[in-house]
């Protein structure tokens, strides 16, 4: 702060109070909804915007899913949210793994055609998956793909921003590292190892959290590949306790939001260094 | 820039690159060349026939009134999105950029919605706005605003927008928070000093300096809305009430899943392609400015 102004420094905290308030409320609502009973959310109007008793009920059904005190059956969404960890897990991991073997390649190595290798990865920089849904499910489907953790997570690593990140990392260690590895008798894959995968540990820690997240929160692309009930993730799920032409369990709904927003909102707050060094990094 | 010093070898670099070729050949180019074939193909629903048909699927693309409509629509939201989203996020870096005390935690408070898929955003906004037990909506009749998204266009654009820019802010307020303190504090001290306002100072100083983030973040916004909130529209609206917030992803969906128009869709993904290519080039020529600078 440059100078003391007292009336601005309480100015700042209210805007800031009001923005926390404003960003929060969505989430105080739902936390309150997800402890009322159905009948309570619908009931009143509007509903109301204390804390209801029912909390432990609807985490139940919301989880293991079961006959609603309404009257409807739910399906519960703990296994969907494991479908979502599986998801979100093979994305970054394979994502991680394969860009790295691919900048090292591009970065280390001269070979015939490097250039346009390069290219062609380059490219699918510029094809996020909501613009080709309908060929790449074709494929996906010609291949027998459909409802398989194959399917709901393969079209989804190959991306070029994780390649670059490494490819820009890669560029950035010194030359001497080489030197000093293939004078110790070191070969490519030692390198690899134990050079350049220690050193990329604070990238690897930051990409990890953002596919993570784009992972665990995909929609349209499971909307499409998952017919069968077993392998929808569980953002799928709160969007299919809405739709349809019965009675909407508000309280059911607002629990599998939260347990559906816990993971990711988790990673991003406990990991909030390397979350952001991942966003600011994978954007350059 | 290149390296120095390289690895030898005629196999393992191939070797290397393997999976991320196989995978981008499978998913990316295979696919891509499937939709521009089918963008110039007249397929029946079942795909059993097909003959080339040029530029036809275009031409009925850029003669349907319904898809001129969705481009339309797509742009007002993305600029009310982009606005929006920017200017909240702008007041509240400045503002976390001033405190002393407590900027971990405000920052910690704004940036969680990033988590949260938009499909959910989504269906905590409908909550909100939902008749008849919806609060806003609720507060909004006490107003005299007689509140319906499933009738009234204008709240359905506006509901979807409210839901667009509350996911949006966490993502424009970190980067804003980064530029605003990448600035050196000298600057602001030397105007100070001189006697200039905080205002007049965030106007002739701050403000262009942040010009780079902005003008970065407005492309990464319209890409977001472009792309990003299909599950948005698809939770709130259904690109309803008619087809008043289809936008276009919503648009390809619908077309080539709903309404098994394979043909269609496929020129649409075409057009898509282009628009994200265009933003693409738009990106990489201000990050090398941002090189230079």
């Amino acid at each position: 702060m440059v100078e003391h102004r007292p009336g601005l420094t309480f100015l700042t905290h209210a805007i800031l109070l009001a923005g926390v308030a404003i960003i929060a409320f969505p989430l105080y609502l739902t936390l309150v909804a997800s402890t009322q009973t159905a009948e309570q959310i619908t009931q009143a109007i509007p509903m109301s915007m204390l804390p209801g008793t029912n909390a432990l009920e609807t985490y139940k059904i919301a989880l293991f899913g079961g006959q609603s005190a309404a009257g409807s059956e739910i399906t519960g969404s703990a296994p969907m949210m494991l479908v979502s960890l599986i998801t979100a897990l093979i994305i970054p991991l394979g994502k991680i793994t394969m860009s790295m073997l691919s900048a090292f390649a591009i970065v280390y190595f001269r070979f015939p055609f490097r250039n346009l290798v390069f290219w062609m990865i380059f490219v699918t920089l510029m094809l996020p998956v909501e613009v080709r849904i309908g060929p790449t499910y074709e494929v996906v489907a010609s291949l027998g793909m459909l409802n398989t953790y194959a399917g709901l997570s393969i079209p989804l690593i190959a991306s070029a921003t994780a390649t670059f990140l490494f490819r820009q990392f890669f560029l950035t260690v010194p030359d001497e590292l080489v030197e000093a590895a293939r004078i110790d008798g070191a070969g490519p894959m030692r390198f690899f190892k134990d050079v350049l995968l220690p050193l990329s540990s604070t990238s690897i820690a930051a990409l990890f959290v953002i596919q993570f997240i784009y992972g665990w929160n995909q929609y349209l692309w499971p909307l499409l590949m998952t017919t069968s009930e077993d392998m929808y993730p569980v953002v799928m799920g709160i969007k299919r306790l809405i739709g349809g032409d019965s009675y909407t369990e508000w309280n059911v709904v607002m629990a599998t939001a939260i347990l559906a927003m816990l993971p990711p909102a988790l990673v991003v707050m406990l990991m909030q260094k390397w979350f952001v060094k991942g966003l600011v990094d994978t954007e350059k | 820039m290149e390296k120095r010093v390289r690895f030898k070898s005629s196999w393992l670099p191939w070797l290397l690159i393997a999976p991320q070729m196989a995978i981008v050949l499978v998913f990316f180019f295979w696919p891509a060349a499937q939709a521009l074939r089918q963008s110039v193909m007249s397929q029946d629903p079942f795909g059993n026939n097909s003959e080339f048909v040029g530029l036809e699927n275009f031409e009925r693309l850029f003669a349907d009134a319904s898809y001129l409509e969705s481009f339309k629509t797509t742009a007002f939201f993305s600029v009310l999105v982009a606005v929006c989203g920017l200017s909240i996020a702008l007041l509240l870096a400045v503002m976390a950029n001033r405190v002393l005390r407590g900027a971990g935690v405000y920052k910690t408070l704004l940036i969680w919605p990033y988590a949260v898929a938009p499909v959910v955003a989504g269906v905590l906004w409908l909550f909100m706005f939902a008749s008849p037990m919806g609060v806003i909506a609720y507060w909004l009749r006490m107003l005299g605003l007689d509140w319906n998204h499933l009738l009234n266009s204008r709240h359905a654009m506006a509901l979807i927008v409210v839901a667009a820019v509350w996911k949006q802010i966490s993502y424009n307020f970190l980067f804003f928070l980064a530029g605003l303190q990448s600035i050196p504090k000298s600057l602001i001290e030397a105007a100070a000093i001189d006697g200039a306002s905080p205002w007049r100072r965030f106007w002739t100083i701050v403000f262009p300096l942040l010009s780079p983030t902005t003008f970065f973040l407005l492309v990464i916004n319209v890409v977001y809305s472009f792309f990003d909130t299909f599950g948005i529209v698809d939770a709130t609206t259904k690109g309803g009430p008619g087809k008043e917030t289809s936008i276009l992803v919503y648009k390809v969906y619908y077309d080539g899943f709903k309404a098994m128009d394979m043909a269609g869709s496929a020129a649409q993904s075409v057009v898509l392609m282009c628009i994200v290519i265009a933003l693409t080039v738009i990106q990489f020529r201000f990050v090398e400015k941002k090189v230079q600078y």
